[in-house]
């Protein structure tokens, strides 16, 4: 492979406007966290029964896929694909800015987020919340070193270690991430060792589909070369990345279908659960799943950049309607305390819990998106992270031509 | 025949091997109880709650007491909500008219089987675990057991992540909404933190006894009974002994300290 060369990207109005846009959301996340914070939560949708809202869908998202799109640049460093290499630093890059922006939702949307000095200084060193914390902090760490080896030239040889620990990190992160719903022995929706995978495998594939859609957003603005051969490489992984989350889908309900117990909680999800069940079938399976898998393996479809974005799309709508499900879905269902025995109160036992997002919750989480796309922006602008040129040629000269051309 | 089968102080309990001797003063509580029981059988419940013994400001708590309390659900009348007043009258929280979000400390729930259509009502709270998930969970250690087993929720260092509320499987908590007014000084509450049952541990330290307790009526025989689970002679730990009674999904191993009777 040539050298390559890194550069900043271009400056001038379209970068300024494009910033513009994404500081204005972030500043309407920040309004959204003050009204939230000021009022109290009872101006959000959330109440006592569905304590954690659209906010941590959001944040739980970004983490999740933080974690996901810095496998760029382990098939680069961990797993020896020459390709992918110019690749890493954006990796490395968008990997920071989602955690940051996931963090910040859901720091912002705790009942007292004055006090995140707490939360830094006292640690139940039992709770799985409290290891997460390690666990993010300790991300940002790994990748910035994983950065700095990569990008300052005498400590290029340690990129592959630092890649390997940081692939590491990034699995055990998921990990927690996904047992912070696993290990809630008390409630049906949850409660399954399945969610780690799971988990992973989700971030896996959300992770791929926004590196996917922002670099070939930044190389579209900046007119760089990016070659569709290496899209459809990466587009063909996602594939598999999609079809390993239907996998761990299909067998955290098909385990729960299988015991009595649970059998409530899956006709919810599965058949009567209204939007849960609408959000589960249409948007996070077919739309989420099976149409972005045949996006990217139907030839017509797959070598254009059209379908490889639409198929990035999608398996981003698809896994923030799935989180949703998971999260508010999870908690919609009433918890079983007497169990085969109708249950009704004051406090909403035995119901269905109702939960409408609000629009500050909407603001908030969006606003955290606009934030790490931010981070994003402005750190291609002052360092050399994107390579001039991604085209096949440049990235694997030794490859045969493409059959197809760039539509 | 039923009377008697009921009554905990009509038959003899068989002591288990490993009781520590009694002291002169189990002794002396033991006789009062049945001087008590003989006079006002409605009653006894209630005097049994078991006034707890005051503790000093300054001296820690001890393990060796573990607070717990015994609903006998047979005594609880469909529709009384004088433990839900009470508790919310002496903790200082209550309907805002905003049901979703309002805290609710302790609320009545009424069970049905399905198949046979037969009810029961009866007070749930925070249970007061000795393996409480809550605790568990909680990040920065807000949500805490105290050694004699009350759990409890730190004000000052809870963040308001609500992850406890994700895992308590009793729906026992509540995430303040809204600002406070009025609050009572012994039991504070904050916008932004999560809170639930206390046990009244105000009145424990001040060796008196839970006000839902309290409130419970005597004539209607008392259905809710307060005392220390770890204190073989004190009146809860007998009945316990005496007569089946049930945790609240004893199945998840969290062992309450609340349990129910003629569940």
């Amino acid at each position: 492979m040539a050298r390559v060369v890194y550069r900043e990207i271009e400056g001038g109005a379209g970068f300024a406007g494009l910033l513009a846009i994404l500081v204005a959301f972030t500043l309407t996340g920040i309004a959204s966290a003050w009204y939230m914070e000021h009022y109290g939560h009872i101006v959000t949708g959330m109440n006592n029964r569905i304590v954690w809202g659209m906010p941590h869908v959001f944040a739980v998202f970004l983490i999740v896929t933080a974690s996901g799109v810095l496998n760029v640049a382990s098939l680069g460093s961990v797993f020896g694909r020459t390709p992918y290499k110019p690749m890493a630093r954006l990796s490395g890059l968008l990997a920071i800015a989602f955690l940051v922006g996931g963090l910040a939702v859901l720091v912002l949307d705790l009942g007292r987020p004055d006090r995140l000095i707490v939360a830094m200084t006292k640690y139940n060193l039992k709770s799985i919340f409290a290891w997460n914390i390690f666990l993010y902090i300790g991300f940002l760490v790994v990748v910035a070193a994983y950065l700095f080896v990569q990008m300052e030239r005498r400590m290029n040889r340690f990129a592959p270690s630092v890649g390997w620990f940081a692939f590491i990190w990034r699995l055990v992160l998921t990990t927690g991430t996904g047992s912070i719903f696993g290990w809630l022995v008390a409630r049906q929706a949850y409660d399954a060792a399945v969610m780690a995978p799971l988990f992973i495998a989700m971030s896996l594939s959300f992770g791929l589909a926004a590196f996917l859609l922002v670099t070939m957003t930044v190389y579209g603005l900046t007119g760089r070369p990016l070659g569709v051969h290496i899209l459809n490489r990466l587009a063909r992984l996602l594939g598999i990345f999609a079809a390993a989350v239907l996998y761990f889908t299909a067998l955290q309900h098909l385990t729960n279908l299988y015991a009595a117990e649970h059998a409530g909680v899956e006709r919810f999800i599965l058949l009567e659960g209204g939007i849960y069940t609408a959000l589960f079938w249409i948007v996070q399976v077919v739309l989420g799943g099976v149409v972005p898998i045949a996006l990217v393996y139907i030839p017509a479809t797959a070598r254009t950049w059209t379908g490889i974005a639409a198929a990035s799309a999608l398996v981003i709508a698809g896994g923030l309607a799935q989180i949703y499900v998971i999260i508010v879905g999870g908690q919609a269902y009433p918890l079983i305390l007497f169990p085969g025995m109708e249950v009704q109160s004051s406090y909403q036992d035995g119901v269905v819990a109702a939960y409408m997002p609000s629009l500050a919750e909407i603001g908030l989480g969006v606003g955290g998106v606009a934030f790490a796309l931010a981070i994003a922006a402005v750190g291609m602008k002052v360092l050399r992270f994107l390579p001039d040129s991604l085209s096949d040629d440049a990235l694997d000269p030794h490859r045969q031509p493409a059959r197809a051309v760039n539509t | 025949m039923t009377a008697t089968r009921n009554n905990p102080f009509l038959r003899d309990k068989p002591a288990p091997d490993d009781v520590p001797e009694r002291g002169r003063r189990d002794v002396l509580r033991a006789l009062a109880a049945g001087v008590g029981l003989a006079l006002a059988p409605g009653v006894t419940l209630y005097a049994f709650g078991g006034p707890a013994e005051a503790r000093a400001p300054g001296d820690p708590v001890s393990s060796k007491v573990r607070w717990g309390l015994l609903i006998d659900v047979n005594k609880c009348a469909d529709g009384c909500t004088r433990c839900v007043t009470a508790c919310s009258t002496e903790n200082g929280w209550s309907d805002t008219g905003h049901p979703l979000t309002d805290a609710q400390w302790i609320r009545k729930v009424k069970v049905t089987d399905p198949k046979t259509g037969a009810s029961r009502s009866l007070p749930v709270m925070c249970q007061h675990c000795a393996e409480p998930p809550c605790v568990d969970v909680c990040p920065t250690g807000a949500s805490f057991k105290r050694a004699d087993g009350i759990v409890l929720v730190d004000k000052h260092i809870c963040i308001g992540c609500r992850y406890c509320m994700m895992a308590c499987p009793y729906n026992a908590r509540s995430f303040i909404h809204e600002s406070l007014k009025d609050q009572k000084p012994y039991a504070p509450r904050g916008k932004g933190t999560v809170e639930s049952c206390t046990l009244c541990v105000h009145r424990i330290d001040a060796g008196r006894i839970p006000a839902c307790v309290e409130a419970c009526p005597a004539e209607g025989g008392g259905a809710l009974a307060f005392g220390d689970l770890n204190d073989p002679a004190a009146e809860i730990s007998q009945r316990i002994a005496k007569y089946a009674s049930a945790q609240i999904r004893a199945d998840l191993g969290t062992d309450p300290g609340v349990r129910y009777q003629n569940l």
